[in-house]
Parts: structure tokens; C-alpha cells; sequence
């Protein structure tokens, strides 16, 4: 969006904690987003990004800190906050004892709006969550990429300010997944603010303006998807394989070359400003790799630096 | 109210929303964090629910007590004859146990849309999550949860009184305002029922429920008269909540209105208001973990 600078932030958090029992599932977290951006929390499971969904949403009551969205307490003016919010949890929970359309209806009403608004906004749902020949069918005999569809179709029918979206492609196939980011692009064009917990990197760096990289309930780092390749990662990455037996033996002998060595199970990765040059150090010193490839730096390798597996330094 | 009208006058993707969109005023209204007005909403998926899937078990439900009616009713009061009813007149024993049975399935049905119901809905069917994800607050959940089970409970009670009246059990047009005491005895149970199943965590828990409601059925006086107990145990009936309402349908089902009448009446709304504060209370704990 242009004016950006200018722009209230909609979701203020500020040493955002919740324990459950002796867990503290969020750990002292804060950040801020601006209205219109689309906002990422990446991190594996359990990190937190899904207690944190549902603190937003005003659901999950926090331990300690604060939380603003839109200037108000989830907690203190929940159905206000909800009325201007979508959600998309994490698992489908669609009303199994109504039909496809009603569920769509039904959620409307909750959310008090007229029917002579939802008939046709649900059509119209209908018609972008490719649902629209099973209107009337029933909820479980829908496949599970088409609930994943109706759930998020249902997200919008109050035309929410605040999208929240927990893992919403898990399950999709890359077709229906690409026709999502479209909307999902559409919408954030529109002026939406949209809020995505992933763990697809590519979902990540397409999508959000501006991401955290959590792990264990705390925040590891923030920043554009670029910058934080830019910080935690180098421009381009070696992937080689020796085949599976031999890919630890070998990093041994790979040392010194790039800047970082990362073996994996499946294969080894060199971090380095120049791909080509590590890959005729590597060929020179009498290595031959089944497969090579040099690719440019992801989110991938960022997470996998930053939530600290086996690094090789 | 004007959350509405926005609502409904929301931009189009061709109108991109501005800052002024993302500014709301809060309400001040008490009770704004937990309760929307829109109970309602709730009520109507219920309704919706019911037509098209579970009408069957409502079904089953009304049949509960006219199997025990004609069990005990017909075939033990063949043995049983006549007892002494409320005003000291002689009725049926199937007259005598009626209003009883009537009691305990009006307690039945709201413990159990109010207790195993909501346990599983949270739980499992998870439909309350998305409910709460929405303008509603948690207060609108349980209003139109215990509405539901008190019109469920109103339609058993009519189609009891209407089996009582077929089998020739009512002398009164008095036994009609049963049919109202029973959403009485029902939302006494049901208020109470919501705050307790909020600090039930798992199945075995939820067992305990059944453990305390099937003595309190079997010896409320529900069966035969109070004065077959030693006064202790009379004392410890006559505080449980059954008792109450067996006696309180059992005088109107014939008609006869004593100082006592107006003690069991009380009963209840004073356990409607105790059992809505403990369940309002909870509601956080209930619905936001």
C-alpha cells in the first residue's frame, strides 16, 4: 500500500506471554503490524503461532503482557474486536450438522448481518471456493481440500479487516493452493490486513510483506522475507549429494569451503556468496557429487540457521 | 447497533479500505466482552441443526418417560391400586408416578443438553470454537444453548401431559401449567449444569454426572412417598432439587395449591440464579482456555 509510513498499526503485542501449567507455549513476544500488510509467523510445530492466533482473536486469554487490535483488548471487547475478523484455524472446524450453503449462512448470522446480504455473498463464496455444484450437500462428504476451501470461504463472509489464516494451503493441492495466494493477494490489494502462520517457506516469502521466525515461543527474527536472507543466510546456496550413507562422511571433507556447511540427511548444503565457484573447489579437491545445484538463498535456509539444527560452523 | 449498518455497507475489493475502516469505537456496555445480543443466532442454527440431522434422537427422548410410565405406571400400579394423592384424595398409582417421571425427564433432558452435550460440542465437534471465532461472545453461546434445551424440554413436557391426558391420568385443567413448571425445573438444572461441566476435563469426569443423577431419580419421592424415610433422610431429599419439582408437578397435575407450592417455586428460581451467576462466571473458563 502507498502511505504506508503513515498507517496506524491494527495488532500491537508487547511481552505477549501464555503458560499453559509450567509451558509457556508464548514467551514474552512483541511486534507490531500496520494496517494493509500481510504479516507472517513462521516456525515449526509447536512454536507458539497458533496460541498467539488465538490471543488475537481474543479467544485464548494471555498470561501476561498486551495485545491491541485495532486499539481495543480482545479480551476486554472481544465481539467488537471478531466482528471485524476472519479466521482460518488451523483444522477445519465446519458445522457438520448443516449443509455446504448454510454453513456459510449460519456463520453470517453469528456475526448478525442480514440475510439478504448472505444469500448472495454466500453464493458468491460459493463460487470462489469452487463450491458451488455441492451447495447442498453434506459437510463430511466433502473431500478435505474442499472443506479446507469452505472454511476459508466462510472466513470471509463478514468481508473481514483482519484475516487470520493458521496453515491455511496444508492440504491443498498446488493448483487450489495457487488460486488462494491469488485471492489472498486480491485481498491484501483491497487494503486487508492479512496475518499467516506457515510452515511452507515458499507460502512465506509470496505472500508476507514482513515475517517473524519463531521457535520455542520466542521470536528469533524479524524482518522482509529479503532481509532476512540478507541477514541470516548468504546470496546462494550449493545442494549436493553423495547419495545417503555418505553425505556426513563427506562434509568433513568439504570443510573451509563457502561460508557454512550444513549436512543433512538427505544431502549437503554450502552457504556461499558464489555457487559455481564453491562447486569447482568441491569437484577440485576430488569430490564428486551425484547431483549438484546451485540455487539462490530461501526462508528455508534461514529457518534452518535460525531454529538451530545440527549447524555446522 | 451501528456495527451493523457498517457491516452490511462494507467496502467492495474495488474501494480499498482506508485507516478511518480500521478505527472502532469501543463499547461500554456491561457484559461487551463476553455477550453480543445475538443469542438468537445461536438458537436458529440449533433449530436448523435439528431438521436436518438429529431430529431422530429428539424423537427418542419424548419416549423415555412414557416407557416408564406404562412400565410402572400400568403394570406395576396393577399391583400397586390406588395411593393417596396430594389434596389426600385416592388416584392411580400411573397418576401418582406421572408427574414424578415428568420431573425427572424435564431434569434429565436439561442436564443433559447443558452438561454432555456442551462437553462434546467444545471437545469434540469443536463447533463452539467457531462460533467464538465470530461477533459472539460466550455469554450468546450459552443463552441460546439452555433456550434450546428448555424448548426441547417444553415440546417432551407437552407430549407428556397429552399422553397423561389420553390415558385418562388428568381430572384438572391445572395439569396443564405442567408443561411450563417443567421448563421451571428445567432451567434450574440447565443454568447449573454449564458452570459444572466447566470444570470437567475428561470422560470419567463427566461419569460423576450420572453418578449423582441416578440416586436423586430413584429416591426423590419420585417412586412412592417421602414418609417412608427416617426424618434424616427425609431432611437430606427434601434439600436436593428433584424432590422439589416431583412435588411441585405432582400438586399441580391434581390441582392442589398449598404454602408449599410457593417453597418449591422458590426453590428454582433461586437455583436459576445462583446456577446463571457460577455458569456467567465461568463462561472464561468454559470457552476461552
Amino acid at each position: 500500500m502507498p502511505n504506508s509510513v503513515t498507517r496506524d498499526y491494527v495488532i500491537s503485542a508487547r511481552q505477549l506471554t501464555k503458560h499453559y501449567g509450567d509451558f509457556a507455549a508464548v514467551d514474552d513476544i512483541s511486534f507490531d503490524v500496520p494496517a494493509g500488510e500481510s504479516f507472517g509467523l513462521l516456525g515449526p510445530n509447536g512454536a507458539g503461532k497458533s496460541t498467539t492466533m488465538r490471543m488475537i482473536g481474543g479467544v485464548s486469554q494471555r498470561t501476561s503482557g498486551s495485545l491491541t487490535i485495532m486499539g481495543l483488548d480482545p479480551e476486554q471487547h472481544g465481539p467488537q474486536v471478531r466482528a471485524h475478523l476472519g479466521v482460518v484455524p488451523q483444522q477445519d472446524n465446519l458445522d457438520e450438522e448443516l449443509r455446504v450453503r448454510d454453513n456459510l449462512i449460519v456463520y453470517g448470522r453469528y456475526f448478525g448481518l442480514p440475510l439478504s446480504y448472505l444469500k448472495p455473498k454466500a453464493d458468491e463464496l460459493l463460487e470462489f471456493a469452487q463450491l458451488t455444484d455441492k451447495a447442498k450437500a453434506k459437510v463430511d462428504s466433502l473431500s478435505g481440500g474442499m472443506k479446507r476451501r469452505l472454511t476459508i470461504a466462510r472466513s470471509l463472509i463478514n468481508e473481514p479487516k483482519i484475516l487470520l489464516l493458521d496453515e491455511p494451503t496444508t492440504g491443498l493441492d498446488p493448483q487450489a493452493r495457487h488460486i488462494l495466494w491469488d485471492r489472498l493477494f486480491r485481498l491484501k490489494e483491497s487494503g486487508v490486513t492479512l496475518i499467516l502462520t506457515t510452515h511452507y517457506m515458499d507460502e512465506a516469502e509470496q505472500l508476507c510483506d514482513r515475517l517473524v521466525v519463531v521457535d520455542k515461543g520466542k521470536i528469533m527474527a524479524e524482518g522482509s522475507p529479503a532481509k532476512l536472507i540478507r541477514e541470516h543466510s548468504t546470496r546462494e546456496v550449493l545442494e549436493l549429494r553423495f547419495g545417503s550413507e555418505r553425505n556426513t562422511t563427506v562434509a568433513a571433507e568439504l570443510q573451509g569451503i563457502g561460508d557454512r556447511l550444513e549436512p543433512l540427511p538427505d544431502r549437503v548444503l554450502i552457504y556461499t556468496h558464489d555457487g559455481e565457484a564453491a562447486l569447482e573447489q568441491v569437484t577440485a579437491r576430488g569430490l564428486h557429487p551425484i547431483t549438484s545445484l546451485v540455487r539462490r538463498s530461501s526462508l528455508e535456509d534461514v529457518f534452518l540457521r535460525l531454529t538451530g539444527r545440527s549447524l555446522v560452523d | 447497533m451501528t456495527e451493523k449498518l457498517t457491516h452490511s455497507a462494507a467496502p467492495s475489493s474495488a474501494d480499498p479500505l482506508t485507516d478511518a475502516d480500521y478505527r472502532i469505537t469501543p463499547q461500554t456496555r456491561r457484559f461487551s466482552a463476553l455477550y453480543s445480543r445475538n443469542a438468537k443466532a445461536v438458537i436458529a442454527r440449533g433449530l436448523r441443526a435439528t431438521k436436518s440431522s438429529n431430529w431422530l434422537i429428539m424423537v427418542s427422548g419424548f419416549f423415555e418417560p412414557v416407557l416408564y410410565l406404562i412400565s410402572m405406571g400400568v403394570g406395576l400400579g396393577a399391583l400397586v391400586g390406588t395411593v393417596v394423592g396430594p389434596g389426600g384424595e385416592e388416584i392411580s398409582y400411573a397418576a401418582y408416578i406421572a408427574p414424578a417421571l415428568l420431573a425427572v425427564s424435564a431434569m434429565n433432558g436439561a442436564v443433559y443438553d447443558s452438561t454432555w452435550n456442551v462437553f462434546f460440542k467444545m471437545n469434540f465437534a469443536k463447533l463452539y470454537q467457531g462460533m467464538l471465532y465470530t461477533s459472539l461472545g460466550p455469554l450468546d453461546v450459552a443463552i441460546g444453548e439452555i433456550f434450546l434445551a428448555l424448548l426441547r424440554g417444553a415440546m417432551y413436557a407437552t407430549g407428556f401431559t397429552a399422553v397423561m391426558g389420553i390415558m385418562g391420568l388428568i381430572t384438572t385443567p391445572w395439569a396443564l401449567l405442567m408443561v411450563p413448571a417443567s421448563v421451571l425445573i428445567a432451567f434450574g438444572f440447565a443454568s447449573f449444569g454449564m458452570g459444572i461441566t466447566s470444570y470437567m476435563k475428561t470422560f470419567q469426569q463427566m461419569d460423576w454426572i450420572n453418578f449423582v443423577m441416578l440416586p436423586m431419580f430413584l429416591f426423590s419421592a419420585t417412586f412412592y412417598p417421602l414418609s417412608v424415610y427416617p426424618q434424616g433422610i427425609q431432611w437430606f431429599i427434601q434439600a436436593l432439587p428433584l424432590w422439589h419439582g416431583v412435588e411441585l408437578l405432582r400438586q399441580i397435575s391434581v390441582g392442589t395449591f398449598t404454602a408449599a407450592t410457593s417453597i418449591h417455586i422458590l426453590y428454582y428460581l433461586v437455583m436459576i440464579l445462583v446456577g446463571m451467576v457460577l455458569t456467567t462466571s465461568r463462561l472464561r473458563k468454559l470457552f476461552l482456555k
